[in-house]
């Protein structure tokens, strides 16, 4: 139930776009077509779930003050936590390159639709950000995962949205120096007001 | 080894004559991005980090001077040795020195200001994955001397910096009162003025960007199709 709990909160409550603004580049530069933005969000969904968990495991294995007594105790002490950046960004990256690969061998007709994305995942601040809230939370490897997961979710709903209101707009009459992206922030700002309303949510 | 520094050595007898130390191109290399082409409101880059930390001025200028630091130096370093690494591996290799320079700034602040580390937190971390650090080096300094590379990293981080300068100024006169924990209203004597709770919010954030973003366009004249 508190899993469940932890899902429904990172979705909507937390969502990482409207609470964190993580993952914007993205979602400002692949959010002019619905088609294009659900496959983008599927990608991203695919690629936290499994790298969220994965950086749980090196955290506690191998980063954390006292994590590495396992391989015997004179490295009890050891504390390798400030190489947590290069190691989690390196893991996402050779996760994507890897997600990438099997894609192509298993279902060539969906990596041509998501091919040109899975590369801009890698600097999605939304999977790495996801990593780090991770490690500052204290999550447990079933929290983590469930965290992973639905921050994807949360993450192609609010893309998926934007989209939708950016369709329409292409026939708006927009002043000048508000088209394009001026507009998109002001609209990303009335949809996070929106989301706010979850705020209220008893979870 | 030997044959090779002395290539190099020529190479730069040769550079020092073709150019001055600023000309009219490297000028325009470090200024065009602080209004004409500025990473973000035209770009439209590295707003993920941005936006989150820009509540209060304080440690949106930490922010600002870690951006600016990292993209200069690993502007710098990717430059120097753009014609040693395989194209084929050059995102990774992008992504390890600008995570090892983040890694850099994150141990500084945590030694020296351990309270705004505590208020940065993930996102000193999220510099990593700032689109305009990796942008400038795809586009910039895998094809360009290093001396031209800092500067353009130099005006790259300018631009981005007043711009989340600004946002920040904005939030924190309307959202606390106050400009770098000076409270602004009292001062001047309308302490009766109420804070906008929006602004401290992650909306005002999006609403105030969007502005300054209008304003700027409607200057600069740039329009979007």
């Amino acid at each position: 139930m508190e899993l469940f709990n932890l899902g429904i909160k990172s979705i909507f409550v937390e969502n990482m776009i409207f609470a964190y603004f993580l993952g914007m580049c993205s979602f400002l530069a692949v959010s002019k077509k619905v088609s294009t933005a659900i496959g983008l969000g599927a990608a991203v969904i695919f690629v936290l779930t499994i790298t969220v968990p994965l950086d749980w495991i090196i955290q506690e294995y191998v980063l954390k003050e006292g994590a590495l007594a396992w391989m015997g105790p004179q490295f009890a002490e050891t504390n390798l936590e400030f190489l947590s950046f290069i190691l989690f960004i390196a893991v996402i990256a050779s996760m994507v390159q890897l997600v990438e690969m099997i894609i192509e061998k298993i279902s060539p007709a969906l990596y041509g639709s998501l091919g040109i994305f899975l590369p801009l995942i890698a600097v999605n601040c939304a999977i790495l950000g996801s990593s780090l809230f991770m490690v500052q939370r204290d999550y447990t490897f079933a929290e983590a995962t469930v965290f992973g997961f639905s921050s994807g979710i949360g993450w192609l709903l609010a893309i998926v949205a934007l989209a939708a209101i950016r369709e329409k707009l292409k026939y708006s009459n927009v002043p000048d120096g508000l088209k394009g992206l001026g507009l998109t922030m002001l609209i990303t700002g009335l949809m996070g007001l929106a989301f706010k309303s979850f705020i209220g949510l008893a979870v | 080894m030997s044959t090779e520094t002395l290539e190099q050595t020529q190479e730069v007898a040769v550079k020092k004559k073709s150019e001055d130390f600023l000309s009219k191109r490297r000028k325009k290399i470090l200024s065009d991005p602080l209004n004409d082409d500025n990473p973000i409101t035209v770009q439209v880059l590295g707003i993920c980090s941005a936006l989150a930390v820009t509540v209060k001025m304080e440690p949106t200028l930490i922010m600002a001077i870690a951006v600016v630091f990292v993209i200069v130096f690993s502007n710098l370093i990717i430059s120097l040795i753009r014609n040693l690494v395989p194209n084929r591996v050059r995102i990774i290799v992008q992504l390890a020195v600008i995570a090892t320079l983040v890694t850099l700034v994150s141990e500084v602040l945590k030694a020296y200001n351990y309270e705004m580390f505590k208020v940065l937190g993930a996102f000193i971390g999220l510099i990593i994955t700032n689109c305009i650090i990796m942008g400038r080096l795809e586009a910039f300094a895998m094809g360009n001397k290093p001396y031209d590379s800092i500067l353009d990293g130099l005006g790259s981080g300018i631009g981005y910096a007043w711009i989340i300068l600004a946002v920040a100024f904005f939030r924190e006169l309307l959202g606390s009162g106050s400009v770098f924990g000076f409270e602004v209203w009292n001062s001047i004597g309308l302490s009766g003025m109420p804070n906008n709770g929006l602004m401290v919010d992650s909306i005002g954030a999006f609403v105030v960007l969007g502005l300054i973003i209008w304003v700027q366009r409607s200057l600069s004249g740039y329009v979007e199709n």
